[in-house]
């Protein structure tokens, strides 16, 4: 890239010809003040607060999007400058609810951050300020427009990267409002629940739909047995919210936690991660031997199930039976290790904590019920998990490490990397080669399916079959990957679809950083579960001894009989919209 | 078939609507009653720029100009004028009839000091008539054009011509084709942008109406020189005339050959479709009006990158105003050295305006630049009516502003304008007397930018919303000292930071009353009085107890029984009642209430 040379408040740089001022700002070690900026997804200079001076421009450009120019004068601390900044930011917090006490991202809110840093002592433009009702119909997510600063990140998200477009901007002028279409609840909207409008948004404006008060009822009731079991991708966010670095491994510290928060049993959501390996790879090894629908393709996601019941019905038999891995938890929590313990099921209470909105939804699908039972009751976000810990005052950082409780809490490495994109592909191939081949693999990591990029293809071969694979994180890729299947551009055997992008490591639940830093966030925590992955001694889900024993107990064989009440599941295609009279 | 007289209808949105539709059918059914419809033709055309005297109707050879007819004057006027000879001067436009002679219509005050270039055909052809428009000489300069000279020739004559574009911001044209032309990126496009949507402004709109394929052969033009065979006409749906002429004038041009493939027999290709605008004012910004062609949400967009690198549908665009594309077949035709002698040393050529508000000629005038606001208003205008005084002249639409009456010699041209505060906009001129309140011109023209504004940005969704609730405070007598500095700065950071045209404009109505005219603002701030006595909660009604004379009748009016007194003793007003409606006001013959 050429270089060109500018002048960023008296000190002179060489910077990429190809960067905005902000870039260039930035590397000049001078911090400008953002809002609305999300590298590459939101670069639409809306909130006016990273404007500077530039010798030879008129008014004061949003150098969030105004390129670098040779020989460029800019000038970023300007009575002009600070002015500009200070009245759109007061303007900007005129029109915003200022309950901060009250809001759920208190101390944890950029627009707070930015008042703080501006020292905004009085907001001197006073006037109408919008009131909208909340829209919390969504299982999922909440929407508070009063909240919102209009910045629009999360339609980026919504619309640019997942290519879901359940909100937009509807109305104009003041009464600009971030809406689904005809103003419905995004519960009748086409929205997937992924939640990384949430993740994207800088205020207290979207959250998720909250579970805690229910889990704390459960605890409380001496009749119930409350059981829980946590996501792969939770051990490696979690420590964030207490201060730990980015891809921290806080499994025991977590376990032990969940004990003192009075949850009776501490399950494994990567037990049943195993699990699916097994009950996944079998049918994978079914369809290729007997002709059936190819690509086949997973179904761990929920917000990947809902895309592609509402935008790709058509794909619904390419999907995989096989529950997500925490329903498959629930229904044996509630049926097998119930009666082992001897448990009335309706007695029996399964909270997941998840890194996904989306699970919230999943819950309540007809499919995952039984006898009028819910196989889960309740879903922790990530992030609700931290705030009931930091409620009771658990110093969480200094806990000694904890082991899950037995059979339903014992893993293999396969089921961990579940939590990055491209991990249920590779724990698919580590047992299904072995399967199929009839001898122990020669090297377990598949480095071929790893990766951060959208969309990612591999040929794998097993027992000289050549598996043709892609893996695809974000359902803006997956809506990329399907049309070119459509269209009849490309043919897998199998496909991994993760819903959102990175997969379950930066799903709508996880702990939330900038946008800005989320590529390397997404590195981060995807090292950390590879790292578990090594870290533990067994790593092919059909090696887990507690897999065996449940299929020697209970269950009988894969695809069998118990397997299919208990285990699978079917789907239904459903409109972007609900309409109701 | 030739004719020996031409009955010339306007058929303009103004005259339309003051009932010429009917005028001309009434020319139709007596001139066939008189047998005539071998002999008279009657035409329909595009604006004659007098609407305040319509419905206009010119005859020709004579070049009579009848106003305000009805269609009962026709059969007079069948018989007399065009049977025997005589026109019938009680329905001329007054200034042209004296005892001598019948003065043409070029030498009235109106039209002595316009010089129509863009407006060149309308009111004298038939726009829904291809012919007519290339018996004016339409197409001529597209011809020689693609037989004749070089893309960058054509370029190089349109930086000559000095001609900007006329949709506001005085972009100079033949710079904007030149990046255009430079682009790798292929297809090219042209636009045109028909989203006149300022508040009493209709030049564009009286073009596409008058003369359609001006347009589309300014636009052809274009496409040559920058290498486009893709046109777009972005109109407002609003204006449902200038569409069917359009449509009509496209139709024409393609069954001629003068657009689709190889015209003129060149290797040369250019089509024009029309898109319909929903009437977003913001859709006039250029990238805003891009995002609609493009079925995207009407919003602007950061530039750069500039729609001549990156515009419709990404690619290299240009897009200009109708009035700009107007101008371009005379440049051609005519010359650039023709064309850049006329005007000021920076503003070249003419400028059409829309004449409107408290002056006696309201309508559609085209002037050179450098012409004054004083000439405009005063003789092509004919001055302020009922005898008032004139106090300001808005001009550029709502991101104009308020020229008052020490700067009414001030020549128009870009520059000038701007320098007062003001811009040339796409040429709204909106003339105020002495019975206007500044404070709420202001507060007019800013309602209307919340109401228009995309809500994108911060400093405008939120900024303009703030500016006009302050304005509302002090028109509603609530006025703060403070409120001035908050208007001031409100308005100067929305000017420095607004993403688009519209925000970084939207300000000017209220600084430049603020400049002329501060000491309204402080009247209402101050003294809580409204000088002008508009603002209604300002004001006061009282009873001279001189003049009145105890008729009762206020009383026996007011809504609210505010008013007390005994017959033949002077009445008495209760302020604290008085809910100032004004009847009694108006209901008093002694002119005894006084209103302050």
């Amino acid at each position: 890239m050429d270089k060109v040379t500018v002048t960023i408040d008296g000190i002179t740089l060489e910077v990429p010809s190809n960067y905005t001022v902000l870039q260039a700002c930035r590397e000049a070690g001078i911090d400008i003040p953002t809002l609305c900026y999300a590298e590459v997804i939101n670069e639409i200079g809306s909130c006016r607060l990273c404007v500077v001076e530039i010798d030879g421009v008129r008014n004061l450009p949003a150098s969030c999007i105004y390129p670098v120019q040779h020989g460029m004068n800019i000038r970023t601390n300007t009575p002009r400058v600070r002015e500009a900044r200070r009245v759109n930011l007061e303007l900007i917090l005129s029109n915003h609810d200022r309950n901060c006490l009250t809001c759920i991202r208190n101390t944890k809110c950029e627009l707070q951050d930015l008042a703080e840093r501006f020292g905004i002592a009085d907001i001197e433009f006073q006037g109408e300020d919008v009131n909208y009702p909340l829209d919390d119909v969504s299982p999922a997510i909440v929407r508070n427009p009063n909240k919102c600063v209009l910045c629009r990140r999360c339609i980026a998200e919504c619309q640019e990267v997942q290519n879901v477009f359940a909100i937009g901007a509807v109305n104009r002028g003041f009464d600009t409002l971030v809406s689904s279409p005809f103003y419905v609840s995004l519960n009748d909207s086409p929205c997937i629940s992924c939640g990384q409008c949430i993740t994207a948004c800088p205020t207290g404006a979207l959250y998720e739909k909250d579970h805690i008060q229910r889990v704390y009822r459960a605890l409380a009731d001496k009749r119930k047995h409350v059981v829980v079991q946590t996501a792969p991708a939770v051990r490696v966010g979690l420590g964030e919210e207490f201060g730990m670095p980015v891809g921290s491994i806080v499994t025991g510290k977590m376990v032990a936690a969940l004990r003192r928060l009075g949850f009776e049993v501490v399950f494994d959501t990567d037990f049943a991660a195993d699990l699916t390996i097994m009950e996944e790879g079998s049918e994978l090894i079914e369809r290729l031997k007997y002709g059936g629908k190819l690509p086949m393709i997973t179904s761990c996601s929920p917000g990947w199930i809902n895309f592609c019941e509402k935008y790709y019905p058509d794909f619904m038999e390419n999907l995989s039976t096989c529950k997500s891995p925490h329903m498959m938890l629930g229904a044996l929590i509630k049926t097998y290790y119930a009666e082992k313990m001897g448990w009335n099921p309706e007695d029996v209470y399964v909270v997941s904590v998840m890194p996904c909105t989306a699970k919230k939804v999943e819950i309540e699908r007809p499919e995952n019920m039984h006898d009028g039972i819910q196989d889960v009751d309740a879903v922790l976000t990530t992030r609700e998990l931290a705030r009931m810990i930091k409620e009771a005052g658990i110093d969480f950082v200094n806990l000694p490490d904890e082991e899950f409780d037995q059979p339903l809490g014992m893993s293999t490495g396969a089921a961990v990397i579940f939590g990055a994109t491209g991990g249920v592909m590779e724990a698919a191939l580590r047992t299904v080669s072995e399967i199929v081949e009839g001898k122990p693999l020669d090297k377990i990591d598949f480095e071929e399916v790893r990766g951060l990029e959208g969309v990612r293809e591999a040929t794998v071969t097993v027992d000289g079959l050549d598996l043709k694979l892609a893996i695809v994180n974000g359902t803006g890729n997956a809506k990329k990957l399907l049309d070119k299947i459509r269209s009849g551009e490309v043919e897998y055997h199998f496909i991994e679809i993760m819903g959102c992008p990175g997969g379950c490591i930066t799903g709508g639940g996880q702990p939330i950083h900038h946008p800005n830093e989320m590529a390397e966030v997404r590195k981060l925590r995807a090292a950390a579960i590879y790292q578990a992955d090594k870290n533990l001694p067994l790593r092919k889900s059909h090696e887990n001894p507690a897999i065996k024993q449940i299929y020697e107990e209970y269950l009988g064989h894969p695809l069998g009989e118990k397997s299919h009440h208990l285990l699978h599941t079917q789907y239904t295609s459903k409109p972007l919209y609900r309409v109701t009279r | 078939m030739l004719y020996r007289s031409h009955v010339m209808v306007c058929g303009g949105t103004g005259c339309t609507s003051s009932g010429s539709d009917n005028v001309a059918a009434a020319f139709v059914s007596e001139i066939k009653k008189a047998g005539l419809d071998k002999e008279v033709a009657v035409i329909r055309t595009g604006c004659f720029g007098l609407c305040e005297l319509g419905p206009v109707v010119v005859i020709y050879p004579e070049g009579v100009f009848y106003s305000k007819m009805k269609p009962e004057y026709v059969p007079e006027i069948v018989e007399e004028h065009l049977l025997k000879g005589r026109p019938v001067t009680k329905y001329l436009f007054g200034e042209t009839v004296s005892e001598k002679e019948i003065k043409p219509l070029e030498e009235t005050t109106f039209y002595k000091k316009q010089m129509r270039v863009a407006l060149r055909n309308c009111g004298i052809i038939d726009p829904e008539d291809i012919e007519e428009a290339i018996a004016m000489g339409a197409y001529e300069a597209l011809g020689k054009v693609l037989t004749t000279m070089t893309p960058e020739q054509v370029i190089d004559e349109m930086k000559k011509s000095g001609l900007r574009g006329r949709g506001g911001g005085g972009f100079p044209t033949g710079l904007k084709w030149e990046f255009a032309h430079k682009q790798k990126e292929t297809p090219k496009y042209v636009v045109c942008n028909a989203d006149e949507g300022d508040p009493g402004a209709f030049m564009d709109r009286s073009i596409m109406e008058g003369d359609p394929h001006s347009v589309l052969e300014g636009m052809a033009i274009a496409g040559y020189a920058i290498g486009a065979n893709h046109g777009v006409i972005y109109v407002r749906a609003e204006y449902p005339l200038a569409v069917k002429r359009l449509q009509i004038a496209i139709k024409q041009a393609r069954e001629y050959g003068l657009l689709g493939g190889n015209i003129f027999g060149t290797d040369f290709s250019f089509d024009v479709e029309i898109r319909f605008g929903a009437g977003a004012f913001v859709c006039g910004e250029e990238t805003a009006l891009l995002n609609s062609v493009m079925g995207r949400r009407g919003e602007p967009r950061p530039r750069p990158p500039y729609p001549a690198v990156k515009g419709l549908w990404n690619k290299p665009t240009i897009i200009n105003n109708v009035e700009t594309f107007a101008n371009v077949p005379a440049i051609i035709s005519n010359g650039a050295a023709w064309f850049s002698s006329i005007g000021t040393e920076k503003s070249k050529g003419t400028k059409v305006f829309a004449l409107t508000g408290k002056v006696n000629r309201t309508g559609l005038i085209e002037v050179p630049m450098g012409t004054t606001l004083r000439d405009i208003i005063f003789d092509i205008g004919g001055g302020i009516p009922d005898g008032k005084r004139f106090k300001a002249v808005q001009i550029g639409g709502p991101s104009g502003g308020c020229i008052p009456e020490e700067h009414l010699d001030t020549v128009i041209d870009y520059d000038s304008l701007i320098s007062l505060g003001a811009m040339m906009g796409s040429g709204g001129l909106v003339v105020m007397d002495e019975d206007t309140c500044m404070v709420n011109v202001a507060k007019f023209f800013l309602e209307f930018i919340v109401d228009e504004s995309c809500g994108k940005c911060a400093p405008c969704r939120i900024g303009t919303k703030r500016m006009l609730e302050i304005l509302d405070k002090i028109t509603s007598g609530k006025g703060e000292p403070e409120d001035i500095d908050r208007l001031e700065k409100l308005a100067t950071t929305i000017k420095d930071t607004a993403l688009c045209g519209l925000g970084q404009t939207a300000p000017n109505a209220v600084l430049s009353t603020l400049r002329y005219f501060r000491n309204e603002y402080e009247a209402h701030i101050n003294q809580k009085k409204c000088p002008a006595g508009v603002c209604q909660a300002l004001l006061s009604y009282t009873i001279i107890a001189d003049k009145c004379r105890g008729c009762g009748l206020c009383a026996r009016n007011c809504p609210v029984n505010a008013i007390s007194g005994q017959l033949k003793q002077p009445f008495v007003i209760n302020q604290e009642a008085c809910i100032k409606c004004g009847t009694c006001f108006e209901k008093c013959p002694f002119g005894a209430i006084v209103k302050q």
